[in-house]
């Protein structure tokens, strides 16, 4: 589960990770009052006004029809309520948002972090994630924050270094210091930053989360290190166990369909093709989607309706799929185990009835327990769905589809 | 031979009781699985499917000598089930469970480091050896007995493959449905490892998915080892969008080195026959033998 940067500082300041202080906006007026509010804690007129989207790249990413990017600097408490009228309600279209972009409905009013002081302030770059291939948690971290991790690492790889957590210890402190020492930190900046880690690490192990990235780490003119950014994912599978971090979900950052698919327990991640299809099993469905992709087509989601592919599953996963109008045909794919193939081609067959008239060719492959009997009783079904056995079968009729031949 | 379970194989259910466990021990039953008994906390003593139910591992090995266990166990509480059948000396770990937090695998992977256990899943659907023994959800009637190795993450996606094998007119040794999860007990390197060891394996089929670096480990493993049996590849997920969860907790692309067609450019480069679409499994496997 994804959250927001605002979210994800609380996360951390409840760790005792040392965090860009800010305070959540919705409207205008707010984000006024937040700049006051911050000019009285800090003393300063400076504040950044952030949009708070799930997606990153926004300090370089515009509103759609506006001058404006994702992150500014303001300059008072009327600058500040400016920035945030041109970011509240516009879209913001980033690097990670394609070009549809994402609305903002909040922001961010953060203290001014990069002000003048003894020593020069310095960005580096820290994340916290599974190594699957060691199947431990490593810390990743860089002198080079700020920029584009991905960039950092294909052009300098060599600047960018991974401690293995040993699950057995967790984080030791001669690992803390390392960190510190290769990323030149020194004095009481050294200091803090073995305490920044080591505070950063507690609150990825204890928080059940799949990632954490803190880009920039900024070590202030006074020698303070602190998480300007922050990105967290949390483990969907551990939520049972945070109530609290599930109450972050923001629906309104979700995909409505993906989220009515969810209700029905189905698991579909919306895609941008032209065939849509319904699986049991993640596997099957992403090989489905490929099947789909070498016909010709573009497949036009993900689908899985796991073990029970019934009357009532097959009914949802249809009205889910026909939501997107760039849908011009649909392939059912199940192999029937457990599950009888007559039964899901019975259930095809009543949902099909149900809904009524659907508009687009149905392409049924049923494979497995009663694969004869259920073809059967798609081809006497009257309706416009066109069955098949074998996996080949099931995709020469996708390509007649994509053709418009069927 | 065959690999990790056959007809010698004294099985244990754990969460034997439970709805998913008591369907899926009465089908391995039918199937002719040795099922020997199962575990239950508090439930100890009563009898379940004509089968004895045990409270722990441990009496259930004490009193079956069982060397294969099978979990039903629900999500919170399978990570500790797989240290407690390790711990009791179970030899082969099957764990069907899908939904287990990351931070809970973690200690157990290493947990299991110092024990003498295989562990395959968790969020898999287990092994079959056909003819001798299922230890997994799987319809028994589509894996024919055979001389090909399957290897896959997948549960229906492994169905497919050994339908397409055995219309192909061939059989299977043993299918090993290793799992979908980030953190699994064994690896694609370790399951291939144990086929190419076989001396009833003659081919095998290597079905992997986006995410991760199982497979292009795996396949470095086969070149550097000589290639010693024909393996026909398939990763599925050429079409998944960056970022997006497809289903299974790993079938995620992190970066460029875990695209489908990352993983397949490796696995042609060390000798695998790779398969662009999942229809012609059976068709390649057929002529690499020929």
């Amino acid at each position: 589960m994804n959250i927001h940067e605002y979210q994800a500082k609380q996360i951390l300041k409840s760790f005792g990770v040392a965090v860009q202080e800010g305070i959540v906006a919705h409207t205008a007026d707010e984000a006024y009052d937040a700049a006051i509010k911050l000019k009285e804690q800090f003393g300063s007129d400076f504040v950044v006004v952030k949009a708070q989207i799930h997606a990153g790249g926004r300090g370089k990413g515009n509103i759609v029809g506006k001058e404006q990017r994702g992150v500014a600097v303001a300059k008072n408490a009327d600058k500040a309520k400016e920035i945030a009228e041109n970011l509240l309600g516009g879209t913001l279209v980033t690097i990670q948002t394609g070009p549809k972009g994402k609305v903002v409905n909040k922001v961010l009013v953060a203290q001014d972090v990069y002000y003048p002081g003894a020593s020069a302030t310095k960005e580096y770059y820290m994340s916290v994630m599974l190594d699957r291939s060691q199947s431990k948690n490593i810390l990743v971290y860089s002198t080079e924050g700020g920029m584009d991790i991905e960039h950092v690492a294909e052009t300098t790889p060599n600047l960018i270094h991974k401690e293995t957590i040993d699950p057995k210890v967790g984080l030791q402190g001669f690992q803390a210091r390392k960190i510190a020492f290769n990323l030149g930190c020194k004095g009481d900046a050294f200091k803090q930053m073995v305490k920044f880690v080591t505070a950063l690490y507690k609150a990825y192990d204890n928080s059940d989360a799949a990632m954490f990235e803190i880009n920039p780490v900024l070590k202030t003119s006074d020698d303070k290190i602190i998480a300007v950014d922050g990105k967290v994912n949390i483990d969907d599978n551990a939520l049972y166990r945070h109530p609290d971090y599930e109450a972050m979900r923001d629906l309104a950052e979700e995909d409505t369909t993906e989220l009515e698919a969810q209700e029905h327990n189905l698991n579909y991640v919306k895609l941008d093709g032209n065939v849509g299809c319904m699986v049991n099993g993640a596997g099957l469905a992403m090989a489905t989607m490929d099947i789909i992709k070498l016909s010709g087509g573009d497949p036009a989601n993900f689908l899985d309706v796991g073990g029970s592919a019934n009357a009532k599953t097959v009914e949802a996963g249809f009205r889910i799929i026909l939501k997107d109008s760039h849908v011009k045909a649909i392939l059912i794919n199940i192999f029937g185990g457990i599950v009888r193939c007559d039964r899901v081609a019975q259930g095809v067959v009543d949902a099909y009835k149900s809904i009524g008239n659907i508009p687009v060719p149905i392409i049924v492959r049923l494979q497995g327990t009663n694969a004869v009997e259920a073809k059967k009783i798609i081809d006497e079904s009257g309706l416009k769905v066109f069955s098949a056995i074998v996996l080949k079968e099931a995709a020469d009729l996708v390509k007649k589809a994509v053709d418009g031949n069927i | 031979m065959s690999v990790l379970v056959d007809k010698n194989s004294k099985v244990i259910v754990q969460g034997f009781t439970g709805g998913e466990g008591t369907f899926h021990s009465q089908q391995m039953i039918e199937y002719g699985t040795n099922i020997v008994g199962g575990v239950t906390p508090g439930k100890g003593g009563q009898l379940h499917l004509e089968r004895p139910v045990f409270n722990t591992v441990a009496d259930a090995v004490k009193s079956t000598s069982a060397n294969v266990s099978i979990i039903f166990v629900p999500p919170a509480f399978a990570a500790d089930a797989i240290m407690e059948a390790a711990d009791a000396g179970i030899e082969v770990i099957v764990c069907i469970t899908e939904g287990i937090p990351v931070k809970d695998m973690i200690p157990v992977k290493e947990y299991i480091k110092s024990k003498n256990c295989t562990l395959i899943g968790p969020n898999c659907p287990g092994v079959i050896t056909p003819g001798q023994a299922k230890v997994g959800i799987m319809p028994g009637f589509v894996f024919k007995q055979g001389r090909i190795g399957i290897v896959s993450k997948s549960g229906t996606l492994t169905y497919e493959a050994a339908d397409q094998v055995v219309k192909a007119g061939l059989g299977i040794s043993t299918a090993i449905g290793i799992g979908g999860d980030p953190i699994i007990g064994t690896p694609t390197k370790d399951a291939v490892e144990l086929l190419m060891n076989d001396t009833e394996t003659d081919a095998i089929v290597m079905i992997g998915e986006i995410g991760g670096s199982y497979e292009a480990d795996a396949a470095r493993w086969i070149k550097a080892n000589g290639n010693k049996k024909p393996v026909v590849g398939f990763i599925a997920g050429q079409t998944a969008p960056v970022g997006r969860r497809m289903g299974h907790a790993g079938a995620i692309i992190g970066g460029k080195d875990d695209t489908a067609a990352a993983k397949k450019q490796i696995m042609a480069e060390c000798g695998i026959f790779v398969v662009e679409s999942p229809a012609d499994i059976g068709e390649k496997i057929k002529e690499v033998l020929e």
